[in-house]
């Protein structure tokens, strides 16, 4: 039997269930996640540059790494951030064709990151098992495609909410916090290459 | 959307419909499927006690291999692996797994006002993974291949030159699963306490315990991914071929110790604030008063937090680092006494004007303040470079870190258990059994470890298994045995309490010890949605604090596992999100990564091969049924631009 109870209350039933950012817990699990992430890089970076500190030579005996995949990469990843942009613009609309159409947009920028990417490991110049250094970058190079490769599935995944029968409202908030991830992959990439392809050339 | 002035209506929830929503039918499924805090607490909870027992069955038989000089009980090799075994399980398997994941899942929901954890699916994911670290460790230990460079692991001991074979490696991949899961229940934790907070539970009336595991979420998240890299690269170091650590070929060996202890000291925080924050709890409910300074205490909480990172190289005074280091990190080290002391003080000043009760749960408190400050005081002694120098590697040390995590985290982790039992199970402890309990461990623990302050003074070094009967160490180490089988024998009266308890104790009520925080406002056990109505919070301490006639949330639809969100800093109600069914996805999810790190130690193929599968039970994790779907886009609300 059901029990109702007068007491005064504070109602909360027309209170929307589809919001984006700060109201939205998704919102807030991927900006920890991207802090633990980033947490890791930092460590990695600090690694990277306190080995530097143990050596005469960097890299040592051996040829920094090919300057122009890196360079391709990076523009590539730069231009990315425009269907990244218009996917969150969308999903905030509540425009599904516009969402879908930037989501495979930025699909194919990943897959072609990525693709670009295992040049990048032939560019490298060494292997991880020649010295400390060559750990050093391999680390690097593998944390973060990593991640490149967790954001183009997760990217794939919502391809496939957009385009399916499970689509829902409360998907273009997860369609906008996976913009803010690749970002994130982004900004790190960026980062990342000043230090592979700078570092090796001018410290 | 603007919410109206409290309007008297007649609240539409109804428990048998929240029964129907949320419980978690099914039997064994139950417990493969949790999706519910109180259900995945009670397993950290069981689970995080087991490996206690565990660990403290390995000290045990360290303490007898020590008892007498020449001693052949253990041996050497089996020695190493126990006390190995023994320092991973306790920080690893018990303290930060009990500390902050089983009180911070099943309390914080609660204490907050809410009828969940947020992500709750991540939540039992990181339990599962947890359990692959401790069976990793102990499967290790049990097939007599178990870890043996200590619980830190230091290379170039640990490296492949040095220990050849596996049993390193069970060590720096177990590593990665319990971080895992701590860096899991970080995000719900986080989530949960910035966005499921009752309304009018603003940043200002939190209580303190839940503002402590906030401030350790984010140190775990800042923590933990420094150990989690540097047990990574020791593991490529030896499984393929790297040279991270490998002086030869340009590595570093202090570059381990650097990251190890950029996490390892930060640790010894998260592993102490939880137990402060305990005590803070307990001061005030048994001082029927509020407690003294909460701002102050809770600054002091985050500055701990802040400073607890920068005190890392005190762990490496003894590697020969500049001076100018030593100095800074001295200072750094007796600065981070400033918060805690504070803290002192103010539970000092909360007892001294309230009316303390002196009930069970305050004998282990007292303890606590008792060995904690011994702890302390014999930090100071190791902050000073000369002494630490003198003490480095011996008896000392061991003294002092047991004095502080012991003081710091068991004793209050036994008055959190005694104060929060009935909670949990809906019956009081037997009070004689506890004090008989505690009586038996604090006598044995300060037989134990205070000697082992004279025994480091006298040269005695830490991790060998036996010494000469010439050196004089015999009589020291006898009163330490005895000591430690005191101890074995308070858990047995612990364990005895808690079955006996859990059967026959006196039924507890709601509120048996008359607190104000939230948990105490629902039955005990909470049912498996938590609360009727969502409570309104006007205080600190919400139910003592409460107006007569308290205000209540309606609206939350109960045919569905709908939650309220708040914003994080004055807990206004926001919006409202469904939560997730029970699956089995996490459970099956953790079984496919724990293949693939185990894996990774014999063939790094392993982690090619198990990527597709780990990406397939992630997607079948959250794929939503279409019946779902459907429901939410009949109730879907945008907010309005």
């Amino acid at each position: 039997m059901e029990r109702t109870t007068d007491i005064p209350v504070l109602d909360v039933s027309g209170l929307p269930t589809v919001v984006f950012r700060e109201p939205n817990p998704i919102f807030w699990g991927n900006l920890l996640y991207m802090l633990i992430e980033g947490a890791m890089f930092a460590m990695i970076f600090a690694s990277y540059f306190y080995l530097r500190t143990r050596s005469t030579e960097w890299p040592p005996g051996l040829a920094p790494p090919y300057l122009w995949y890196g360079v391709a990469n990076t523009i590539l990843f730069l231009t990315s951030v425009v269907p990244a942009r218009s996917i969150q613009l969308r999903a905030r609309a509540g425009d599904l064709a516009g969402s879908l159409t930037g989501l495979i947009g930025l699909a194919a920028f990943g897959l072609i990151c990525l693709v670009i990417r295992g040049f990048e490991f032939k560019g490298l110049n060494c292997r991880w098992d020649a010295n400390a250094y060559g750990s050093m970058v391999w680390a690097l190079l593998v944390l973060h495609t990593g991640h490149l490769l967790t954001e183009w599935i997760e990217t794939l995944v919502m391809v496939a909410f957009a385009s399916s029968r499970k689509m829902e409202g409360k998907r273009f908030p997860d369609f906008d916090v996976n913009s803010d991830y690749w970002y994130f992959v982004v900004g790190w990439a960026v980062i990342m290459n000043i230090v592979l392809y700078g570092t090796t050339r001018l410290l | 959307m603007a919410v109206a002035d409290p309007i008297i209506v007649s609240a539409g929830e109804s428990e048998e419909r929240l029964e129907r929503t949320w419980s978690e039918r099914g039997g064994m499924y139950r417990w493969f499927a949790p999706v519910h805090h109180t259900t995945i607490g009670k397993m950290y909870f069981v689970t995080a006690g087991i490996f206690l027992l565990l660990g403290g069955i390995l000290a045990a038989l360290i303490r007898i291999q020590l008892s007498r000089p020449e001693n052949n009980f253990l041996g050497p090799d089996r020695y190493n692996q126990f006390f190995t075994v023994h320092g991973s399980t306790m920080i690893f398997l018990f303290a930060v797994p009990m500390m902050y994941q089983a009180f911070g899942v099943y309390l914080v929901p609660l204490m907050v006002g809410a009828r969940n954890i947020a992500f709750p699916r991540l939540a039992a994911f990181s339990y599962f993974i947890y359990v692959g670290g401790c069976l990793l460790l102990w499967g290790g230990l049990l097939l007599n291949i178990g870890a043996d460079a200590g619980w830190f692991s230091y290379v170039p001991l640990s490296g492949p030159a040095f220990s050849p074979g596996k049993r390193v490696d069970f060590w720096a991949q177990m590593i990665t699963f319990t971080e895992l899961s701590a860096l899991a229940v970080a995000v719900c934790l986080i989530v949960t306490i910035l966005k499921y907070r009752a309304p009018g539970m603003t940043l200002n009336r939190m209580p303190l315990l839940v503002w402590e595991k906030l401030v350790l979420s984010f140190m775990v998240i800042f923590a933990m991914p420094a150990v989690m890299l540097v047990s990574t690269m020791l593991l490529m170091d030896r499984t393929a071929n790297t040279h991270f650590f490998n002086p030869a070929e340009g590595g570093d060996v202090l570059l381990y110790q650097h990251l190890f202890w950029f996490f390892g000291h930060p640790d010894v925080y998260i592993i102490f604030l939880p137990g402060a924050a305990i005590i803070s709890t307990l001061v005030a409910t048994f001082s029927r008063r509020h407690i003294f300074g909460y701002p102050g205490i809770v600054v002091a909480t985050i500055a701990t937090g802040f400073l607890g990172f920068g005190v890392w190289v005190h762990h490496m005074f003894a590697t020969g680092i500049p001076q100018l280091s030593e100095s800074f990190f001295t200072a750094a080290t007796l600065m981070i006494v400033i918060p805690t002391a504070y803290q002192f003080f103010c539970w000092i000043a909360t007892l001294w004007n309230g009316r303390p009760q002196l009930r069970l749960p305050m004998l282990w408190v007292g303890g606590f303040f008792f060995v904690f400050m011994i702890g302390g005081l014999s930090g100071l002694m190791l902050a000073s470079v000369p002494v630490d120098l003198q003490v480095h590697d011996t008896f000392f040390v061991v003294a002092h870190f047991h004095y502080v995590l012991i003081g710091g985290a068991m004793f209050p982790m036994f008055a959190g258990i005694y104060y929060w039992f009935p909670k949990v199970v809906g019956r009081m402890a037997h009070e004689a059994l506890a004090k008989v309990h505690f009586w038996l461990f604090f006598i044995g623990f300060n037989l134990t470890f205070f000697t082992m302050h004279f025994l480091g003074l006298r040269g005695m070094p830490r991790r060998i298994y036996t010494y000469l009967p010439e050196m004089h160490w015999t009589g020291l180490n006898q009163i330490a045995t005895a000591g430690a089988g005191f101890m074995t024998l308070g858990i047995l009266v612990f364990l005895i309490n808690l079955f006996w308890s859990i059967k026959r104790g006196t039924i507890a009520g709601p509120n048996p010890w008359g607190a104000g925080s939230l948990e105490w406002s629902v039955p005990s056990p909470p049912p498996p949605y938590n609360f009727v109505h969502i409570p309104t919070v006007d205080g600190r301490e919400a139910i003592w604090d409460a107006p007569p006639n308290p205000v209540f949330v309606s609206g939350i639809r109960d045919e569905v596992r709908e939650v309220l969100l708040t914003n994080s800093l004055d807990a206004e109600p926001e919006a409202k999100e469904e939560q997730p069914a029970p699956s089995v996805w996490p459970f099956l999810t953790a079984v496919v990564v724990s293949a693939v790190l185990i894996g990774s130690i014999f063939t790094l193929k392993a982690v090619s091969y198990g990527a597709l599968p780990i990406a397939f039970s992630i997607i079948a994790w959250i794929w939503p049924k279409e019946h779902e779907v459907e429901e939410r886009r009949e109730h879907e609300k945008w907010r309005a631009a």
